[in-house]
């Protein structure tokens, strides 16, 4: 069975690591989109100058795990003499900030390519009308491309978001204490892997239903052009 | 109507390839205030072309474009073709020359109203109470005041095309173009669509209207262009070219239209 005296005694734990997770991924996430809807937006570019290099560096990103990722930044720019001299060294020399910086630029890879295909499937119809209207192309991407885009973009991201609580996992490779590596310290000193992670396993599955519950809450507000209406 | 008056649309000698291929081979009219144009052809006549051409949603490569007067500078593309020397000025022409679509465009993520309101808003710089006063008289116009709220999924196609047309009025164009606006409706709803148009004309908006109505254009249009492979065939008012078409083309495009002409044609 089940020892529950050992899991409530490791609560403080599981919550700090449940604040740490928590913390990654939606900072991630946040900087994550920010850095998404230009690149995306490059990405619909039909300039080679401007589509090529983000096309290169979502398909890195998109095509390698986040584990190794990670280790390149956190192991791999330590081997460099000038990383270590460069003013970015306090930061680099951080495991957080390496684990922010690796789902950063990871979730931003995913996002910019939700991004292309939501802005890539904008009717043509409805951006022409706004031309025919006299809207410039910066009103148009502002007022018709991007919030028609978001709405179709939502369901992809909200995935996108249960993708990166999940993978934020791999932060406790890299002596992080999340979730997972609260999990890990509690196996260590009891021996009782079960309890340990099936813990975080409860952890986990809340966290998930919550941001499936966001998207739904953000679905509801956003999709009412698409439900019926009688009368 | 005077000399002196500045004619609505002056369009000079439009010409237009898409490839190898010649679209229009050299097109010209102008519409006075007031005039209600059918334009008329058969598919791949050129006819939507042409109307694309003149708000340049389609550049052409040759011709000259005068809205209200101000014609739109354009100047010579390197490869051939021409562009607008200054973006803003065609940006400020099209708010001159409301659009109706063929597949109406609406915004779908917008209510009918905020679609209605959007280009004066932030095109014009309409205040919002003005705009939304400006929107329901002409939703009411239009006859769906009712729907302002609705997403236009939730709307049939010809409430759809009256919306659509409500959004083009809002901007108080001094020209409406309608490309084919009921070609994309059920049968039973293009009359009320018609009916908007017709309202229209008789106000004395100016209007350029491609089209398959033969009969709308024959009761409603007070000039009629025949259109065929890029070039005008036959131009003037609707009992002349519609009551004795000349060439054996128009003859046999208005057979083929009898059904929807039939009793409305021979004014």
């Amino acid at each position: 069975m089940i020892d529950l005296a050992l899991v409530l005694d490791n609560l403080p734990l599981y919550l700090r690591g449940t604040w740490t997770t928590l913390w990654l991924t939606f900072a991630s996430l946040a900087l994550g989109l920010v850095l998404a809807v230009p690149l995306g937006l490059a990405r619909t570019s039909r300039n080679p100058l401007i589509n090529g290099p983000v096309w290169a560096y979502t398909y890195f990103f998109r095509g390698t795990p986040l584990l190794v990722q990670l280790f390149m930044i956190y192991y791999g720019a330590a081997q460099f003499v000038w990383v270590r001299e460069s003013v970015f060294w306090p930061l680099l020399s951080q495991a957080w900030f390496c684990a922010l910086l690796a789902f950063t630029l990871n979730t931003a890879a995913y996002t910019a390519e939700i991004v292309r295909g939501a802005v890539q499937a904008t009717p043509r119809g409805e951006i022409e009308a706004a031309r025919a209207l006299g809207m410039s192309r910066a009103l148009v991407l502002r007022r018709i491309v991007l919030p028609s885009a978001f709405r179709r973009a939502l369901p992809a991201y909200g995935n996108e978001m249960v993708f990166m609580l999940h993978g934020s996992a791999v932060a406790s490779t890299v002596t992080i204490v999340d979730l997972t590596g609260a999990a890990r310290i509690v196996n260590s000193r009891y021996y009782s892997p079960y309890e340990a992670f099936l813990t975080a396993a409860v952890f986990y599955l809340v966290l998930t239903f919550l941001i499936v519950g966001l998207v739904k809450l953000l679905e509801r507000r956003w999709y009412a052009h698409l439900r019926p209406r009688p009368g | 109507m005077g000399e002196a008056a500045i004619a609505a649309l002056e369009v000079e000698d439009i010409h237009k390839s898409f490839g190898a291929l010649a679209v229009l081979k050299g097109i010209s009219l102008t519409a006075r205030q007031g005039d209600v144009i059918a334009l008329l052809g058969a598919s791949g006549s050129g006819k939507s072309t042409f109307l694309r051409c003149i708000n340049l949603l389609e550049l052409p490569d040759a011709g000259r474009i005068r809205v209200t007067g101000e014609e739109i500078r354009l100047v010579a593309k390197r490869g051939g073709g021409l562009v607008p020397a200054d973006r803003r000025q065609v940006e400020r022409a099209r708010t001159r020359l409301g659009m109706v679509f063929q597949q109406f465009n609406l915004w779908s993520h917008m209510t009918v109203l905020e679609n209605v309101i959007e280009a004066p808003i932030h095109v014009l710089g309409l205040p919002r109470r003005e705009a939304v006063e400006r929107a329901h008289a002409l939703l009411a116009k239009v006859g769906i005041r009712d729907k302002r709220d609705h997403y236009p999924a939730q709307l049939s196609g010809g409430q759809q095309q009256r919306a659509a047309i409500a959004r083009a009025l809002a901007m108080e164009p001094a020209v409406l173009l309608f490309d084919e606006p009921t070609s994309a409706l059920d049968p039973e709803l293009v009359g009320e669509v018609l009916k908007v148009m017709r309202d229209l004309a008789l106000e004395g908006r100016t209007m350029l209207v491609v089209t398959h109505e033969v009969g709308f254009a024959a009761e409603v249009a007070s000039e009629v262009l025949f259109l065929h492979e890029g070039r005008i065939e036959e131009q003037g008012p609707p009992q002349q070219v519609l009551g004795g078409p000349r060439s054996d083309r128009l003859r046999r495009f208005l057979a083929g239209h009898t059904e929807r002409a039939r009793g409305l044609g021979r004014a």
